[in-house]
């Protein structure tokens, strides 16, 4: 059943990313990559993270690709723009580069079977059904990760401060 | 027992989000590619979470965060450059040329 | 262990710190006070003079103890490498003294002289400050206890000698001829260091103790390498003490202030050979053949230079090669083992000619003195610009009668006792070696031409009508008292210097008996039979009295003319006075080829060619070329930059991947 769920959802996950990387107007490659992303969110539920999962909706297909869809309707890119894709070489050239990489990673795969390290089998999914979803993960985080979480305010608030700063016409 | 095929599963999101970003010239479709790619990388952690403990899970939620910040700033500069240039195809930009 | 621990033998040190820290005081003071010649002088002497003292504690101390073995004062470790552990130490024995009194002692003297003849220079402190340097250097070379601690004075009077040759910098040929000193000794010097690398190769130390001790044992008498190291050492002392065929650089030295000649290329450092194979003694008496050589160059030079000294008219050319001849003397008795008899003929001879160059100096110095004063110009230095000196200067003509009688050996002068020794020691070893017969008619050759032109000398400059010209005889005179004082006490020394070693008592060669006695077992020193002595002795005062009279009666000062109206000499004559062309044939065999191979090939072709075309710029053009290259890469598409990017990212992953991919490519053949 979860092995039927698991495959359906990576099957859909890996169809929208070829058409988001496809389309050419930018506007359906968005709505195909948050495709992508919902099913992603669905296999992180699979996979013992349902935590992750919403944050997973609620950030990525939420904030960060409305975003996207904001800036693209903003510049007024909606319509497909001719030389969007590359010529006959540059697509020879992707799926050359595409083929090996994924030759390259499943021989890591292969070469490196992560077997001595494995926790038996329902330890996290044990966890998180104890503790709770978002309990389960704000333990390490909060202590930890305690002063890397504090860090990453700082940087949250560099990249808010250099949003404004290069976005707007006249500070 | 998924661990195996979501390892497989984010070899190809990653591969995918490479060839798109070799494929396109749009700036916004490449940052797009960029987002993939990262997200295959969260498909890795959050497998192999399962079997290395919630640490990964942790990891991820930093990525997210990271991939917030970045894709702030970076439409940020898409925007700032198309100001200037009237256009985000990264073939007619060429000020970092030496 | 030794009496002398504890002692003033302790504090030998203060004999070279002394005239070092005279060098520091006025090389401070030429730059902050030059005219402050007072104090430049208290300093210059007084530092030397103190350094004598401190000889003359450590002799007596030394005649106190008398120790069989070498005292040495080890100051702090120098080189500690490993095997190779050299100490900065200096060595207190019967050898190393007597030089320490024989090269303060004429310092002094000359230091004092200097104060006279000096006096008008603008250079006055850099003069004393470069004499008390090499004083001090010359005490290293004498005390000090290993090789390398020779070899560091070595070098430092080598430097001395270069900069006092030069002293007059402004004219060229005197710089020129500092140059030629410094290049020459090189030659010698390459010798010596190779000398050095073969005695720690063998012998495991470069310590005088270590070596000689171990010598006999180490080493195969006769054998090849000690021959070798002794030749080597050889070489060096032939640089240093001006032997055939290196001793050109030696009356091209004369550039230099006349008390410079005195010291530096007289009494003290050009004998430093002498005393390096004297030092040395052992290594050179189990090389039979090394020894021969040193008797053989040595007779060959005495005898070569004194026939060049018959027929130069500068008078301190002559004395000039008279001391390369009355070298060769002392390499005669070092040859024959007579080691105690080349150091007594070392010693005597710095008295006599130490005395005949001050005495020169004078002469010089008051001749330019009338020449100044009438403004004319004109060689002060050509004997035949001289004449009845006698009546002007009658004290300094009568000291150099004295040094003359003694270097032509009259007895009882003290160079008729150290020559005759020499000579009694090489007819000696004439009976075994016939070759010895040859050195010894050579040194006898010598000697008789010594006679003459030491006498045509004095004949010349201080006898005869002044030929110096109508104006300036007036100004003509007795040189100060400061100048005259020490080459009177230089001629009292020579006077009685050879009751150091009067034959049968032989003070001096009892006195290096622990130092030479090494030797002994290999080349004795023998003396010939009493009847033959007796007739030596005769046959030797003989020729001296001989070449005098021949020169008396063969010499004309009466129809000497200036050299501007003097004839141009012919034949055999004039060959002695371009001095065999020896120099011109060294120009034409060995500067020249060098200079061409070191301009065509080593610089146009080699530097300028190899090195910049193709070191040089070839590297710059080859970073410019890659730049060039580096710069089409960076044609500003972002989307080029990725493929790179991504190409790059692969070929980590491969190289991540690599011993790994073969095992994948058989996982997925299988």
């Amino acid at each position: 059943m979860t092995l039927v769920a698991f495959w359906t959802f990576a099957a859909v996950a890996i169809a929208s990313a070829v058409l988001c990387i496809t389309r050419r107007s930018p506007v359906a490659s968005a709505l195909w990559l948050v495709n992508t992303l919902f099913s992603l969110a669905a296999i992180y539920v699979l996979l013992d993270a349902p935590f992750i999962a919403a944050i997973q909706v609620l950030v990525y297909a939420g904030a960060i690709m409305v975003l996207f869809l904001f800036v693209i309707m903003l510049l007024n890119l909606g319509r497909t723009a001719p030389g969007d894709i590359k010529g006959p070489w540059g697509r020879a050239v992707a799926v050359a580069a595409g083929l090996v990489l994924v030759f390259e990673l499943v021989a890591l795969w292969l070469a490196a079977p992560p077997g001595e390290l494995e926790l038996p089998a329902g330890t996290v999914a044990g966890t998180v059904a104890a503790r709770g979803a978002v309990q389960a993960v704000a333990r390490p985080l909060f202590q930890g990760y305690l002063v890397p979480f504090e860090v990453t305010s700082v940087l949250l608030l560099a990249a808010i401060v250099g949003a404004v700063v290069l976005a707007k016409r006249r500070l | 027992m998924l661990l195996g095929p979501s390892l497989a599963v984010s070899a190809i999101l990653f591969t995918l989000g490479v060839v798109g970003v070799l494929l396109r010239r749009n700036a916004i479709v490449i940052f797009m590619c960029i987002e993939l790619m990262l997200n295959a990388v969260n498909l890795t952690f959050i497998a192999l979470s399962q079997q290395l403990g919630l640490d990964g899970q942790v990891f991820v939620f930093f990525v997210m965060t990271v991939a917030a910040a970045e894709a702030a700033v970076g439409l940020a500069i898409v925007i700032a450059v198309y100001r200037h240039k009237d256009t985000v195809n990264l073939q007619r930009i060429n000020l970092l040329r030496g | 262990m030794t009496p002398l621990a504890g002692g003033i033998a302790d504090w030998v040190g203060l004999a070279i710190a002394l005239p070092f820290a005279g060098f520091l005081v006025n090389g401070l003071l030429a730059f902050v006070a030059p005219r402050r010649r007072a104090l430049v002088g208290a300093v210059g002497v007084g530092s030397v003079v103190a350094a004598f003292l401190v000889g003359v504690a450590v002799f007596l101390a030394l005649l106190a103890a008398h120790p069989a073995e070498p005292y040495v004062v080890t100051l702090w470790s120098w080189i500690p490498a490993g095997r190779l552990q050299v100490d900065a130490a200096l060595q207190v024995d019967q050898l190393s003294v007597v030089m320490l009194l024989a090269v303060t002692g004429v310092s002094s003297l000359i230091h004092v002289f200097s104060l006279g003849y000096m006096g008008d220079d603008p250079g006055y402190a850099r003069y004393f400050a470069y004499l008390n340097l090499f004083v001090a250097f010359m005490l290293v070379l004498v005390l000090g206890a290993s090789f390398p601690v020779l070899f560091i004075g070595w070098e430092g009077v080598g430097l001395c000698s270069y900069l006092l040759i030069g002293f007059w910098f402004e004219e060229r040929e005197k710089a020129d001829a500092g140059l030629k000193a410094f290049l020459v000794n090189r030659i010698g010097d390459a010798g010596f260091l190779i000398a050095m690398f073969l005695i720690f190769k063998h012998l495991g130390s470069l310590d005088f103790q270590a070596v000689f001790a171990g010598a006999p044992t180490a080493l195969a008498p006769g054998g090849a390498t000690v021959t070798a190291i002794a030749l080597f050492l050889f070489m060096g002392c032939v640089g240093k003490s001006a032997q055939i065929p290196l001793y050109v650089w030696l009356p091209d030295a004369m550039a230099g202030p006349t008390p410079v000649s005195a010291l530096i290329h007289a009494a003290t450092m050009v004998t430093a050979g002498v005393y390096l194979v004297a030092r040395a003694n052992v290594l050179f008496a189990m090389a039979p053949v090394a020894s021969a050589v040193v008797a053989g160059v040595g007779a060959l030079t005495a005898l070569f230079a004194a026939t060049i000294g018959l027929k130069q008219w500068d008078i301190k050319k002559v004395l000039a090669y008279s001391t390369v001849s009355q070298l060769g003397y002392m390499f005669v008795g070092v040859g024959v083992g007579a080691y105690a008899a080349g150091i007594f003929h070392l010693v005597t001879h710095a008295f006599f000619k130490a005395l005949l160059f001050l005495g020169a100096g004078s002469v010089i110095h008051m001749m330019h003195r009338a020449y100044h004063h009438t403004g004319r110009h004109a060689d002060a230095q050509d004997m035949r610009n001289m004449g009845g000196l006698a009546a002007y200067m009658p004290w300094t003509a009568r000291a150099m009668w004295v040094a003359t009688l003694a270097i032509a050996g009259i007895p009882p002068l003290s160079g008729f006792f150290s020559k005759d020794e020499i000579l009694g020691a090489a007819f000696a070893r004439g009976a075994a070696q016939p070759f010895y017969y040859v050195v010894w008619a050579f040194g006898l050759a010598a000697a008789f031409l010594t006679a003459i032109y030491m006498t045509r000398l004095m004949l010349y400059t201080f006898h005869g009508p002044n030929r110096t010209g109508e104006a300036e005889r007036a100004h003509l005179g007795e040189a100060p008292g400061v100048m005259t004082w020490p080459v009177v006490t230089l001629a009292a020394l020579a006077l009685v210097g050879g009751a150091l070693n009067l034959p049968h008592v032989g003070t001096l060669e009892h006195w290096l008996d622990p130092v030479t006695e090494a030797s002994a077992a290999f080349l004795p020193a023998l003396a010939p039979a009493p009847g033959v002595e007796i007739a030596l002795m005769a046959a030797a005062a003989l020729i001296g009295i001989g070449g005098i009279w021949l020169a008396f009666r063969a010499l004309h000062p009466e129809t000497l003319l200036p050299p501007e109206r003097a004839p141009r000499e012919t034949g055999f004559a004039r060959l002695l006075l371009e001095k065999y062309r020896v120099d011109e044939a060294y120009r034409a065999v060995i500067v020249r080829p060098l200079v061409w191979v070191a301009r065509n090939l080593l610089w146009r072709g080699l530097d300028a060619g190899v090195i910049d075309t193709a070191g040089v710029n070839g590297s710059a053009a080859v970073a410019r070329g890659l730049g060039w290259l580096g710069s089409r890469l960076q044609s500003g598409q972002v989307t080029s930059y990725l493929v790179i990017f991504v190409l790059g990212a692969i070929a980590v992953l491969a190289a991540l991947l690599h011993p790994s991919l073969s095992a994948v490519y058989h996982l997925w053949a299988r």
